[in-house]
């Protein structure tokens, strides 16, 4: 049955291969909209014009002409909440990362736009495995401040839909201890500092004065996140550390956080949901792999989301490569007590509205159409996608890894080499 | 990335085929590799003994038994430590507890056979570094026994996601890292009481980009030393076979004839060892070229590789794989991180097991290792999407029989066969559905993990007393 119906979505992905803004219908067995409507059992999605035109049950007229593709489950797209897709090609070769600038003079002004790279091998990787969007964020360098993120579909096209300076990134706790001088309190001087320097732009720099930390283009770059104008996303772990990112919030009540990590979040949920800072964490960690995640366990995410705190759900353990993980770590998560429906939504609505994507991690009429099509539940680790659009757009399903598996799938070649087999 | 930028340093047969023995007794001894060595093979030896449990059976469960069979409704007995009966509708003997497990599936221990738990425990902090003896390329002399932290509490986590045996690895730094170790994994005050009784010691080989990056590029010289390039780690190596072969004729010859007694040297114990077909060899290989460069050297020298681990190419080779004999120990998914995992691709399990080669499931992470019942399932679906369908049942020796063998543990465990021991997982359902946990976990018979009452939940030393010290994990 499975089978039969993966057959008919690979003829219709052929037959709709190179036509864009066509109308498309797209039946699942299950549809988990992410809204109000919950789970349509045998429902339809219709993609007209880049946009969701209807979702419903199966009586949705559906229109003349659409494409019909079957599916056992359509979801939104996934959107990692936290990846460095696109801007790494290989982490060890440094001419081919573009997410790290140990000799830069500069800091918060590093715009990470500026490195992505469509043609990376990891975005068709990560769009096959059903992610259409990615947050992506610089490493921080030479200070706490990382520089700009940015949020891109995973088209891999040359003019993908890139939304910059999406937020500002900052690393504190042990990073940020050993980024800032080697202390915690070296650290928060230097976040201190380096707020009053970009609060301060530009007059103090125009008066020819310079700041104690930033220079004039990072002040300027920083600006917007000091003065309430762009989300500031903090790398934390420990409860204690979780805690002065909250003191500090507290103190600059038009600041907007979300907070990267919060291994020890689940220990100070409570005041996470009351102060409604969204958390993006990694499922998997439970280990004490330093001081700072003494009490991290694998029910955080559960624990987090019933205390009321929005959740984001990401792979950090290879955010460049496997940001797809996102969905078996979430399957974790729900193993480990989250709710299935928060868990889903802390792979699309939660990271669209942590980066304030209006209209995306949803399946609504008006709705930017990136759909994914499964052929089974989507946390689940044997499913996989069948396809995918992004801006009612059906993707292309081959990667460089697609292509090196067709080549050697067979090994009985041998009337010439393999380099002659390009499938 | 802090865990990738350790695989990217610490990641780098004689497969004693006596899968299939009586489960009598402990298995072979250690041996040196000389008959007459004057000095021990095995100086620091197990002490552990099997934990007193009242016999178990095991009833109404779907049952793999890690040798191509599944039994719906089945019934399994551990009885002495051992996997007693296995069948449908068993008696329970007297004072046995017995376990309704309809809904749950049953199957043996997993087996992760690339793990640096112990030697880069948590936390990760710098006095932890315990997994690579950087100092020379050619390390053999040391022992990773010898830096295995039994109270790293990863040892805990992975019992939690069923690993009830697994082999400890030094780093891949060195192109000879030094001994592996394989490990019970129980709970101990000492290193010596989680060692798997009489398991053949390993050798960890590393090829490629680590030696010559750690060594070639070392200390903030340029060049370093060597290797520098990968034409100098092979002969890195071979220089170290030649040593190892004179070495061994001198013991071999002293054995035969006496006379005065040779010089004792621990680098070439371990490659005497090799040699003489007593230890095994794990080598960490990335690339498919290089991994047939290390098959025909290890002809030139008579040995043979065990296994290749990490193997992201072995895919393009798997035939030759096969022919040769070699395990491939291989991460589901991992890909990308450096230039030689480039080629890495999610079917690269199922296209292995699909020649016919040797397929392991490995780890190489504290994380990893929790759930690679989980990282099978990935492999097994991506390899049913492109037509090779393997069943669960057949599939399931990728965690447990085929990593025996690596280690020269298969007469002893690995699957459910009567007179093994019983190590034993009961699962939650389907173990290839991420919704799945290990409910209970028995080692040699008793039960040393169950998620349901934390009495049977340890805690390692250094979570006593800290926070969420015996959380749910």
């Amino acid at each position: 049955m499975i089978r039969k119906l993966m057959a008919g979505v690979a003829i219709a992905a052929v037959a709709a291969m190179g036509a864009s803004a066509e109308t498309y219908v797209l039946e699942g067995k299950k549809v988990w909209t992410g809204t109000g409507a919950g789970m349509i059992e045998n429902g339809v999605v219709v993609i007209r014009d880049g946009v969701i035109a209807a979702v419903g049950p199966s009586t949705t007229p559906k229109p003349e002409g659409a494409t019909v593709i079957s599916a056992e489950w359509v979801t939104p797209g996934l959107i990692s909440a936290f990846s460095r897709t696109g801007i790494i090609e290989v982490d060890a070769e440094d001419s081919t990362n573009d997410a790290v600038a140990a000799m830069s003079g500069f800091s918060a002004s590093l715009d990470a736009s500026d490195g992505f790279n469509p043609d990376d091998t990891a975005v068709d990787v990560s769009r096959l495995g059903g992610v259409t969007r990615v947050a992506v964020a610089p490493q921080p360098s030479t200070n706490l401040f990382a520089g700009q993120g940015f949020i891109a579909d995973t088209s891999g096209a040359q003019d993908t839909d890139i939304k910059s300076d999406a937020f500002t990134f900052i690393t504190l706790g042990e990073g940020g201890a050993g980024l800032a001088g080697g202390s915690r309190p070296a650290a928060w001087a230097q976040l201190r500092a380096a707020f009053e320097d970009a609060r301060a732009y530009p007059t103090r720099y125009i008066a020819g004065g310079e700041g104690d930390v930033l220079s004039r283009r990072d002040a300027e770059a920083l600006a917007p996140a000091a003065r309430g104008r762009q989300l500031i996303l903090i790398d934390a772990r420990s409860a204690s550390d979780l805690n002065a990112v909250m003191d500090l919030a507290e103190s600059n009540r038009n600041l907007k956080f979300a907070i990267l990590g919060a291994d020890e979040g689940w220990r100070v949920a409570d005041r996470l949901a009351k102060m409604k800072i969204p958390v993006i964490v990694d499922g998997f960690s439970n280990l004490p792999s330093s001081f700072s995640q003494l009490a991290a366990t694998q029910e955080n995410a559960a624990r987090l989301s019933k205390a009321g705190v929005p959740v984001a759900i990401v792979n950090l353990d290879d955010s460049t490569h496997l940001a797809r993980l996102m969905t078996q770590i979430a399957g974790n998560a729900v193993a480990n007590g989250m709710d299935w429906d928060e868990a889903m939504k802390a792979l699309t609505i939660t990271p669209a509205a942590i980066y304030g994507l209006s209209g995306y991690g949803i399946l609504a009429p008006g709705a930017h159409a990136d759909v994914v099509a499964w052929d089974g539940d989507p946390l689940e680790v044997t499913t996989n996608a069948d396809a995918v659009f992004i801006d009612g757009e059906q993707q292309d399903m081959t990667s460089r890894q697609t292509a090196l598996r067709d080549r050697y799938l067979s090994l009985d070649k041998k009337d010439r080499p393999y380099a002659y087999v390009k499938p | 990335m802090t865990r990738r930028n350790w695989a990217a340093l610490a990641a780098g047969a004689i497969f004693l085929a006596a899968c299939g023995g009586s489960g009598e007794g402990d298995g072979p001894a250690i041996k040196p590799f000389t008959p007459n060595e004057p000095f021990s093979p095995n100086p620091y030896p197990s002490t552990y003994e099997a934990f007193p449990n009242a016999p178990v059976l095991i009833t109404h469960a779907t049952i793999l038994d890690g040798e191509g069979a599944k039994i719906e409704d089945g019934s399994l007995l551990l009885q002495n430590g051992k996997i007693s009966a296995i069948g449908k509708d068993l008696q329970a003997p007297e004072g046995a507890t017995v376990i309704d497990a309809a809904g749950r599936w049953v199957t043996p221990g997993i087996i992760d056979n690339h793990s640096h738990l112990g030697a880069y425990p948590s936390p990760s902090v710098s006095a932890h570094q315990d997994g690579n003896e950087v100092s020379g390329p050619v390390t053999s002399e040391v022992w990773v026994e010898h830096g295995v932290w039994p109270q790293d509490p990863g040892f805990g986590r992975a019992l939690a996601g069923g690993v009830t045996s697994l082999q400890i690895l030094p780093g891949s730094a060195n192109l000879f890292g030094g001994r592996g170790v394989t490990l019970k994994n129980v709970p101990a005050r000492t290193v010596q009481g989680m060692k798997f009784p009489n398991a053949p010691y390993t050798l960890k080989m590393a090829c490629g980009e680590n030696p010559k990056r750690v060594y070639g590029y070392g200390n903030g010289s340029f060049p370093g030393g060597a290797p520098f390039s990968r034409m100098g780690n092979m002969a890195g190596y071979r220089a170290a076979w030649i040593k190892a072969a004179e070495y061994k004729r001198k013991w071999d010859k002293y054995s035969a004839e006496g006379g005065e007694m040779p010089a004792r040297d621990l680098e070439l114990d371990t490659l005497a060892g090799v040699l003489a077909g007593e230890i095994l060899v794990h080598m960490h290989c990335y690339r498919a070229d290089e991994m047939a460069q290390i098959m025909d050297m290890s002809k030139e020298f008579g040995y043979k590789v065990t296994s290749f681990h990490h193997a992201v190419e072995s895919y393009k080779i798997a035939d030759k794989l096969a022919d040769y004999g070699a395990c491939s120990s291989m991460w589901a998914d991992w890909w990308g991180f450096k230039m030689e995992a480039y080629d890495g691709i999610p079917e690269n399990i199922p296209m292995v097991a699909n020649a016919g080669a040797c397929t392991i499931v490995h780890s190489d992470s504290d994380i990893g290792i929790q759930r690679l019942n989980q990282e099978a399932a990935k492999a097994w679906a991506d390899g049913k999407r492109v037509g090779i369908d393997i069943p669960i049942e057949t599939a399931w020796e990728w965690l447990s029989l085929n990593p025996a063998k690596s280690l020269g543990i298969a007469d002893r465990t690995g699957s459910l066969k009567p007179g093994k021991m019983a190590d034993v997982v009961i699962w939650s359902g389907n173990p290839f559905s991420v919704y799945t946990k290990a409910d209970q976990v028995y080692i040699d018979g008793a039960l040393m993990y169950d998620r349901n009452d934390a009495a049977f939940r340890p805690v390692r030393d250094f979570e006593l007393g800290q926070p969420g010290e015996g959380d749910m994990k």
